[in-house]
């Protein structure tokens, strides 16, 4: 077990890139550290795989140094990394038996039957699987060889990270659930580095402690769910992260206010004025329905109600803007202005988050 | 751990070098024992009859076309591809024709005996030619078509139809229904869809059964042999004749056979990227 | 995907049919007919009974021939289904050399059979051909027209050569068809260059492998025009096959009776190992999975 750490990384699949453009993954430093779960988040694209394949040693960067502690591991195979890994879909071999399955990845590293024995008994109990044992892998349902994949990722107690790119892809949303709770347990109790990649916000909050969002082939924002939540580094942190995603709308922003579209919005910390295209950003969480002359005037669409709560889908100025309602909260009769938490805004110039010089003293006394 | 990991990519290294070489010798060695018979009857074709059986030489001493402008200029030389290439263009044309309608109905449709039939249609194509030589010269010849290239074209048509049938239906089951559903809704008349929607997007199907008709139907030689006497005769067929009656003329022999190699190498070269997919009949 | 019961589709195989009943079933007929019935000629034939079959099924030549058909496609079997898959494996996996790999070895499958035939009758002779002039000159007195384990030799080699690449193209498909995620699995697993050939590779041919030995059985055992160019049959009947004996036996002695009696018989058998090797191999594919 390691600390890896990506030096200078940068890939490109193109022989000889040009621009940036040609990276699927752009200039990367990162210190995963070790005994951690992390979660690697994004969109499909993003270079979360890229990057995966390049720790596991499939791919070799065209740039930069990967180290498995103090070693250069950069041009050294999988095998040589001592690397687990599941993929997205299931890897199975169909011909040999589930158990076979489990004890093949140790088998080819000569452990003693004995031992191999009883870890697969172990892991077979874990992936609930221990009563198939003996039948033929073919045949299985598709979340059952996930489970198998699974398993074989976790078999080695020796590996110095066990990555998974997206593993529950496949698998039924109930089992899902199960499935992390147990990955989570293991981690607990072998305290491997592991790396979880996938596109879904709740799988990664859920598993990691600590979360890397990937954009565009650069990572935006490396942190616990609460930072990401509270202060997405990166508009698309904020948009992609929460659902409805973080509202954002054009300002301009001089000291603790905010100018939309001529209304002016109170802050939450006083900022030197941003160059670039400027946006505050308040999650939907934050943002009140009130009746009355203060906040900003908006024309509401519609009210969904999701169950615990209800979403509110208004418009400002052409551009929609949403609000999260408290469940059974009944609109005030004429209520068509938005309130916005001043602590909870965050100001972006040019997609990445501005930090405040300074909050502002008393908040609640100029909260609109 | 360290250093037993190092170990292990220093021997991985080593055998790695071996192992690459080993695959390259045997595909090399594989395709030499591929072309060597291929460029022994070219060379033959390009020498004299006094040369090929005066002396062993590797290569052609004095390379001549003579052979070549024999059976260029000889009709009942090159009658005999004109032959061919008629009645395997005739087949293929048929056999799709028949095929693509009915892989569309075992492809879409449950219907009374549909399983019975296409195994029906299956056991065709594992009939041994031998077994339907004679009745088909027999039954040729008293509708009075023996000697003609539909008459060929028909009596392949037998092996030809069931695999087309195969393959079309292999490919048109990858094409999901809601692409018929929405044609019908949209107003299209069955012939319209089938074959302004339906037929472009099965095209490399269509092609691979079409190279499996053209293969089967350009190398056949018993029946080809057998319905022809004169006017619809194969190229294959006057080959055989030549080696028979004239005695030995190697030279021409040859040439012969080299000019049989040059449409399916002029096929394949066409169809190449679909080779793979195309033998496993879309089935993979 | 689900099929809707619809019967008049019909219709749409009627083509099918039709040219089939023409082609197949009307001949086939004919075939039946002549097999219980004989003739003094001028047309004027009498019932027979089962009197062909008997005759041929207790015809010493027909087991000569039936024997010897079995061997060779046991042969031809044994040594093109591995060679076939070895070669698959050893293919470049992309780029411009598979293309060239696959171009020239689909070449063979597109020579006429009795070009085929004729470019090894050259090859293995004494005098002309590049084997039979090589292996006479490290002296070994090469003659398959008049040895007969030499005619084997050659016709087996010229199967070989003629047939492995369908194996091979067949085999090479099933390979394509694996996820790269297999090939990256099994790298993590550290599993051996066998292993993945025997766990990954070899199961997931499976499907195209049946294909091939179902293609090369029916073929092999159908062989006629080949191994006729090169040998006629010979030495004596070494290399005389069942379709060879049959060919000698309707069009050239005329026999038609025991021609036709032949004839559906050796249809009959082909149907039989053809249908029994498709239910075991599938059988074997789901005893695996239950």
């Amino acid at each position: 077990m390691v600390q890896i750490t990506l030096d200078n990384l940068a890939h490109s699949y193109l022989p000889n890139p040009q621009g940036e453009d040609d990276f699927a993954l752009k200039q990367l430093d990162h210190v995963w550290k070790d005994g951690e779960a992390y979660a690697l988040l994004g969109a499909s694209g993003c270079g979360k795989s890229t990057l995966l394949n390049i720790i596991s040693g499939l791919l070799v960067p065209s740039r930069g140094r990967i180290l498995f502690g103090d070693r250069d591991v950069t041009h050294q195979d999988t095998v040589a990394r001592n690397i687990a890994q599941v993929f997205q879909f299931p890897v199975v071999y169909d011909t040999m038996t589930v158990g076979d399955n489990l004890a093949f990845p140790l088998r080819n590293r000569g452990m003693a039957p004995a031992a191999i024995a009883e870890q697969v008994q172990k892991i077979a109990a874990m992936i609930g699987m221990e009563d198939q044992l003996k039948r033929k892998a073919r045949g299985l349902t598709a979340d059952a060889k996930q489970k198998i994949s699974l398993g074989r990722g976790m078999v080695r107690e020796d590996v110095n990270a066990i990555l998974f790119d997206e593993p529950l892809t496949v698998i039924d949303p109930h089992m899902k659930w199960e499935l992390r709770t147990q990955l989570k347990a293991l981690h607990n109790e072998f305290g491997h580095t592991m790396i979880y990649v996938t596109h879904d916000q709740t799988e990664a909050l859920t598993f990691a402690d600590k979360v890397v969002v990937m954009h565009d082939g650069r990572v935006v924002q490396l942190g616990t769910p609460e930072e990401l939540f509270d202060t997405p580094e990166h508009t698309f942190v904020g948009y992609f992260i929460g659902s409805p995603g973080m509202n954002l709308i054009d300002a301009e922003v001089a000291g603790d206010t905010a100018q939309c579209g001529g209304h002016a919005i109170d802050l939450g910390g006083h900022y030197r004025t941003p160059k670039g295209r400027v946006q505050i950003g308040i999650r939907p969480e934050f943002v009140t329905l009130t009746a009355g002359d203060r906040g900003l005037p908006v024309t509401i669409k519609r009210i969904e109600d999701v169950g615990r709560h209800q979403i509110l889908r208004a418009e400002f100025a052409g551009k929609p803007i949403n609000a999260i309602l408290p469940e059974g909260f009944a609109v005030p009769a004429g209520a068509n202005r938005l309130h916005f938490a001043p602590d909870r805004i965050n100001v972006y110039a040019d997609d990445w988050r501005v930090a405040p010089l300074h909050a502002v003293a008393n908040p609640v006394k100029e909260a609109v | 751990m360290v250093a037993t990991t190092e170990t292990f990519t220093a021997t991985a290294r080593r055998s790695a070098f071996p192992k690459v070489r080993a695959r390259h010798v045997v595909m090399v060695a594989y395709l030499l024992f591929m072309l060597i018979p291929i460029y022994w009857l070219t060379k033959m074709s390009l020498q004299t009859n006094q040369e090929i059986l005066g002396g062993f030489t590797l290569w052609p001493q004095n390379p001549t076309l003579d052979n070549y402008r024999v059976i260029l200029t000889d009709p009942s030389w090159y009658m005999g591809y004109v032959n061919s290439i008629t009645y395997v263009v005739m087949n293929t044309v048929l056999s799709l024709a028949v095929a693509l309608p009915a892989a569309y109905a075992f492809s879409r449709y449950r219907f009374l005996g549909d399983k019975h039939l296409f195994f029906w249609l299956l056991t065709n194509r594992m009939a041994p030619p031998a077994v339907f030589a004679l009745p088909f010269f027999q039954l040729y010849s008293s509708v009075g078509l023996f000697d003609t290239h539909i008459a060929v074209a028909l009596a392949h048509t037998l092996f030809n139809v069931p695999l087309a049938v195969w393959i079309l239906e292999g490919f048109m089951r990858g094409v999901p229904k809601e692409i018929d559903e929405t044609a019908y809704i949209d107003g299209y008349s069955f012939p319209r869809f089938f074959i302004k929607i339906f037929m472009p997007l099965i095209a490399s199907g269509i092609g691979v059964a079409a190279f499996f008709c053209f293969m089967f139907s350009w190398v056949e030689l018993l029946l080809s042999r057998t319905l022809t006497a004169v006017n619809a005769q194969p190229i294959a067929s006057i080959m055989t004749r030549t080696v028979s009656a004239s005695g030995l003329d190697w030279g021409v022999l040859c040439a012969a056979g080299v000019l049989t190699i040059v449409p399916g190498a002029l096929v394949i070269y066409f169809v190449r990227n679909y080779i793979a997919k195309g033998f496993a009949l879309g089935r993979v | 995907m689900d099929k809707v019961q619809n019967n008049k589709a019909w219709f749409l195989v009627l083509p099918v049919l039709v040219l089939v009943a023409f082609s197949a079933v009307i001949p086939l007929m004919t075939v039946v007919n002549y097999s219980v019935q004989d003739t003094f000629g001028n047309n004027v034939f009498f019932w027979e009974g089962l009197g062909w079959f008997e005759q041929v099924l207790t015809d010493s030549r027909v087991h000569g021939a039936l024997g010897r058909q079995l061997a060779f496609s046991g042969i031809i079997l044994a040594i093109q289904i591995p060679l076939g898959i070895a070669i698959a494996v050893c293919m470049p996996k992309k780029g411009f050399w598979a293309s060239v790999c696959l171009v020239l070895m689909a070449l063979p499958l597109l020579i006429p059979w009795n070009v085929v035939g004729t470019i090894w009758q050259i090859m293995g002779r004494g005098d002309i051909g590049l084997v039979g002039y090589s292996l006479s000159a490290l002296g070994i007195d090469w003659n398959y027209a008049r040895d007969p384990l030499h005619a084997w030799i050659t016709v087996i080699v010229m199967d070989v050569w003629h047939w492995t690449s369908l194996v091979a193209l067949l085999a090479y498909a099933g390979l394509q068809s694996i996820p790269q995620a297999y090939y990256q699995a099994a790298k993590i697993d550290q599993a051996s260059r066998w292993s993945v050939f025997r766990y990954i590779e070899l199961p997931k041919m499976q499907g195209v492998l049946l294909i091939a030995i179902l293609l090369r059985f029916m073929d092999s055992f159908m062989i006629y025009t080949e191994p006729f160019v090169v040998t006629g049959g010979g030495p004596g009947s070494a290399t005389s096959f069942l379709s060879i004996d049959l060919v000698k036996m309707a069009l050239g002695q005329f026999d038609l009776g025991p021609a036709a009696a032949f004839s559906l018989m050796y249809f009959l058998v082909i149907l039989l190992v053809s249908w029994v090797f498709y239910t075991v191999m599938t059988n074997l594919d789901k005893a695996e999975g239950r």
